[in-house]
């Protein structure tokens, strides 16, 4: 697949443009392990960053996008090549540059001891903001962040979003002539991470500045007027956003299911099917992108899924996701839908419950008086920015935590009473994915077999399963620290699969796991609720909810809102927003502009009396 | 702006952020003031080299007058508790049910062989299970039995007498107390530990954090890095060190002979030569508990056995003397048992001071090299 070449590449000619404040030429950084092996992080990386525009970099976990804005702070030193920012060289003129640049580490670089004031105190005084100018640059910088009212707050007490906002006011301290921000928006809400666009786009459009982004949010590209992709160390492509969505015109269609049918049925019958490179759930509706244009037989074939088929606008995550060379990337869907062992006389069995659960730590209330069903078979989902409760929730119910007050109820156990009955039922995968770094893959699945008891027999059949299922047979002898890319989440969840759990809960299984991975992950666990498995999942992506069959909307311990996804987007419908995302939901529901408190009870109260 | 200025001004950023962190974050007040004083109550009270008390089964065959004077003698010593026996089959009882220590037999012919003029014997035995302690019980009983002849000697009553006899005066540390040779090593290894601990838990702290990546790329210089790391870490770890002085001397009554001038001039050497093996130690690692390993490995340790306070090192093996003269805790521990028992010894402190001095421009040079303001080393 030659993209790169059909696509306009700009600023090749060698002739800087005036307005260029960061240019990268022919960069290649190899690293050096332990082992003594090299892996090389960039290779041949050129591209150029003007000012007042947003240049992003778009690409999965591992594609070299950090060490590619560390070599442009000065932080590492390339291997071969230059990188030149405000006409002076990384490598040589570090200090210099160091003092004309802002950078925005992923973790924010705050102190968490200091408060809002004197983090921003202390960032002015280490790039030598002369006194004179500071009252008036702070006024600023606090009014754009909205952190006026907050300057003697600790930066540890901060919410994320506030936090990652006085990250980018300590580095904007000394107005930058060019802005380094690396995964700025990682873990936030959709509120706060529209905020930040906002102050980007304030800081752009009104100083000038150039700002070099990285995401690996695809929706975020597409506010980007240039799009660097990276993919394994390489440019795979660059152009603006408008270029590489041409690519996919008349590519893009929306399958709407047949009433009565769920929309994640048919989206596992057509992942994976030829000529089709993607597929996800939007917005109820199966959002497929097809190999080429005009291609009959997927079109029929889409057809005869009895639903309504529709062309749609095509968007980046359509281009990104038709622009990387797949390789092992194809996702499998028929062996984990095999045998769907569909037994509808259970579907209605409640098997978790919880009602008013509560926790404290010390006077702060983590979560408060939550409320929720969930039946067999179901994938629910908790839903929020990080900090909102939701891993608190999961410990508690896995009775890994004790809940203050409340009850929970889990496959028919009272969790209080019976915790070690109930917990021989559950299958948990934490969200570090919690294996065993030095032992190898075989060896992780053949202690968690043991740990949950499982005679020789059996977990013979149940290791032969998982290799052959997750296709960890390649991996059967690897050490699972060294294990590549997606290959230890499917080994932490194969571990929290092996002793046939009727309920599986998954923390976080998506953060910090790329594009591919996701999907793949989906699939699976699609594939597990069709087989009768319940699937209760935590996430911080919101267009993941699309994929969960009813979900939760937590922020800051209470309960936003409850309902399946389309009932969720429908609460931000509007005459300006016919079709609302879940971000839109999100926005809408913590802004408070619609009535969230009903949509939960009612849906509290109706699965209640499926009970 | 001038760049002395804006030395100055990132200078005092840094500084204001490490005091405000100390001030707020309760464990590097933990490390470098609860800790010490922890330690020194611990080994100050608990790990005493004296032995007091040590119970003694005393079997006297011998019903004389002379014989029951010398009991008597054993009675007053604080040393020993006396725990009388019928015969040696009782006597061995209790030493082998651990009751007793030791086994004192005074012999029936014990009276007659002194006033006959020939050598009349005072049998001990020893359990020698512990051989540390079985040697104090030999000690101090023939020290015992010695000042009984002597005083009897004096009285002009019989005695025996060996040929030659060791008149005893022992200098600067009057009582023979462990304690006014212990306290003073102590604060040596506390301050060991803190210094190492202070600078090499903090800068792996900022790595954790990700605070550093963010200091990193600001305009920061190297000598900025190291200032701002030693200025607060030096001054709260002579905080310590003080208080720990203070402690010995009022509570522990460690007598202190020298001057506080070369008290906190040598002491300061000292606490720079810690101070930056910490930082070289941070420079490499990155992890808190790591750091915290590697500074009880590294540091407290060779400081602990090799510094000459709990093992005599004249006695031990070459090679063990030859490592032990890279460690800076020994130079410290002679300067401290001097400061505190001796006085301003010049010809001891001076040699010691200008190698801890070394050893400081030594170890801060190295942190300062292995300083970098990139990621990779």
């Amino acid at each position: 697949m030659s993209v790169s070449s059909e696509i306009p590449v700009q600023g090749d000619s060698g002739v800087v443009a005036a307005d260029t404040v960061m240019s990268v030429h022919a960069l290649s950084k190899n690293f050096i392990l332990k082992n003594k092996t090299s892996v090389q992080a960039l290779c041949d990386v050129s591209f150029t960053v003007s000012a007042g525009k947003v240049t992003g970099i778009v690409g999965a976990d591992g594609a070299g996008k950090t060490t590619l804005i560390r070599i442009a702070a000065g932080l590492l030193l390339p291997t071969s090549g230059s990188v030149s920012v405000l006409g002076l060289d990384s490598a040589e003129d570090t200090l210099e540059i160091q003092s004309r640049v802002g950078y925005m580490p992923q973790k924010f670089g705050l102190y968490q001891d200091l408060t809002v004031a004197e983090n921003m105190s202390l960032y002015a005084d280490l790039q030598g903001v002369p006194g004179v100018e500071r009252a008036e640059r702070f006024q600023r910088l606090l009014k754009m962040t909205d952190l006026t009212a907050y300057t003697r707050r600790r930066a540890g007490a901060l919410s994320g979003g506030m936090k990652q906002k006085l990250g980018l006011a300590c580095a904007l301290i000394k107005s930058p002539g060019i802005l380094l921000l690396d995964e700025p928006t990682v873990g936030v809400d959709p509120v706060s991470r529209r905020e930040l666009w906002k102050i980007v786009y304030q800081l752009v459009e009104k100083d000038g500045i150039g700002v070099l982004v990285s995401t690996a949010y695809l929706d975020e590209a597409e506010r980007c007027s240039q799009v660097v992709i990276l993919h394994e160390g390489q440019v795979l492509a660059r152009s603006a956003p408008g270029d590489f969505m041409r690519q996919v015109t008349g590519r893009v269609f929306l399958v709407a299911p047949p009433a009565g049918e769920k929309a994640r049925r048919i989206y596992t019958r057509l992942v994976g099917r030829t000529g089709i490179i993607d597929a996800t759930i939007r917005s109820g509706r199966i959002r497929v992108v097809t190999e080429n244009e005009g291609d009959s037989a997927v079109i029929s074939a889409l057809a005869g899924e009895k639903g309504s088929v529709e062309p749609a606008n095509p968007s980046f995550e359509d281009a990104f996701m038709s622009l990387i060379p797949r390789k092992d990337h194809r996702l499998r869907a028929a062996d984990s839908s095999a045998a769907p062992v569909h037994d509808n006389s259970r579907e209605d069995e409640v098997v978790v419950e919880t009602h008013g659960l509560q926790k404290f730590f010390g006077d702060f209330e983590a979560v408060k008086k939550l409320t929720f069903s969930v039946r067999r078979g179901e994938i629910f989902g908790l839903l929020g920015p990080n900090g909102a409760g939701k891993s608190t929730t999961f410990r508690m119910l896995c009775g890994l935590l004790p809940a203050n007050s409340g009850e929970i109820n889990v496959a028919g156990h009272d969790l209080r009473r019976s915790g070690a009955k109930a917990r021989s039922r559950l299958g948990y995968m934490a969200q570090q994915f919690s294996l065993y770094g030095q032992l190898t893959t075989r060896e992780n699945l053949n202690f968690f077999g043991m740990a949950y008891g499982l005679d020789r027999k059996h977990l013979q059949a149940r290791m032969a399963w998982a290799f052959d299922e997750f296709g960890l047979g390649r991996w059967r002898d690897t050490p699972a620290a060294r294990l590549p890319g997606g290959n230890k989440q499917r080994l932490a969840m194969a571990s929290a699969l092996l002793h046939e759990p009727d309920i599986l809960f998954l923390d976080e299984p998506t953060s910090g796991v790329d594009p591919f991975a996701r999907r793949e992950f989906w699939l699976r666990i699609n594939g597990f609720a069709e087989q009768g498995v319940t699937v209760i999942v935590t996430t911080h992506f919101m267009e993941e909810a699309e994929y969960c069959d009813r979900m939760l909307i937590m922020s800051q311990g209470d309960t936003l809102a409850m309902g399946t996804p389309a009932e969720i987007r429908a609460l931000a419908r509007s005459a300006d927003n016919p079709e609302p995302t879940m971000d839109d939901a999100f926005i809408a529901l913590a802004e408070g502009t619609v009535a969230i408190a009903d949509q939960g009870r009612s849906a509290a109260n109706s699965s209640g009396a499926a009970a | 702006m001038k760049s002395t200025a804006l030395f100055f001004m990132r200078l005092r950023g840094i500084l204001t952020k490490e005091t405000l962190q100390i001030l707020r974050d309760p464990s590097s007040i933990a490390l470098a003031i609860v800790m010490p004083m922890l330690l020194l109550f611990l080994f100050g009270f608990g790990v005493t080299l004296d032995a007091e008390h040590i119970p003694l089964a005393v079997v006297r065959e011998d019903d004389s007058g002379m014989a029951r004077d010398l009991v008597a003698r054993f009675e007053l010593s604080s040393h020993f508790e006396v725990k009388p026996a019928a015969a040696m089959k009782e006597a061995e009882e209790m030493v082998a049910g651990r009751r007793a220590d030791g086994i004192i037999l005074i012999q029936s012919d014990f009276t007659s062989r002194l006033q006959s003029g020939s050598q009349a014997t005072v049998q001990l035995i020893v359990n020698g299970i512990d051989a540390n302690r079985a040697r104090l019980i030999q000690g101090y009983v023939r020290n015992v039995v010695g000042s009984w002849s002597t005083m009897r000697k004096a009285r002009g009553e019989p005695a025996w007498t060996p040929a030659v006899s060791v008149a005893q005066r022992v200098w600067f540390n009057e009582g023979t107390e462990s304690r006014n040779f212990m306290v003073p090593g102590l604060i040596t290894l506390i301050m060991t530990l803190i210094g190492i601990l202070l600078t090499a838990l903090v800068v792996a702290r900022e790595w954790e954090r990700g605070t550093m990546e963010a200091m990193l790329v600001t305009p920061l210089r190297r000598v900025d890095i190291l200032l701002g790391k030693i200025i607060p870490y030096y001054i709260l770890g002579m905080l310590g060190m003080g208080l720990s002085v203070f402690v010995a001397v009022t509570l522990f009554q460690v007598p202190f002979r020298g001057s506080a001038t070369a008290l906190i001039i040598l002491s300061s050497l000292f606490m720079l030569a810690s101070l930056g093996f910490g930082l070289l130690l941070s420079a490499a690692i990155r992890i808190q508990f790591v750091a915290a390993q590697v500074s009880i490995v590294a540091g407290f340790l060779p400081a602990f056995f090799l510094s000459g306070l709990i093992f005599d090192l004249e006695s031990t093996p070459l090679p063990i003397q030859i490592i032990s003269h890279i460690v800076p805790a020994r130079y410290f521990v002679s300067i401290s048992h001097t400061l505190f028992m001796a006085g301003d010894v010049w010809a001891i402190l001076l040699p010691n001071g200008l190698i801890l001095a070394g050893m400081a421009v030594f170890f801060i040079s190295m942190a300062f090299r292995k300083i970098t303001k990139r990621l990779e080393n």
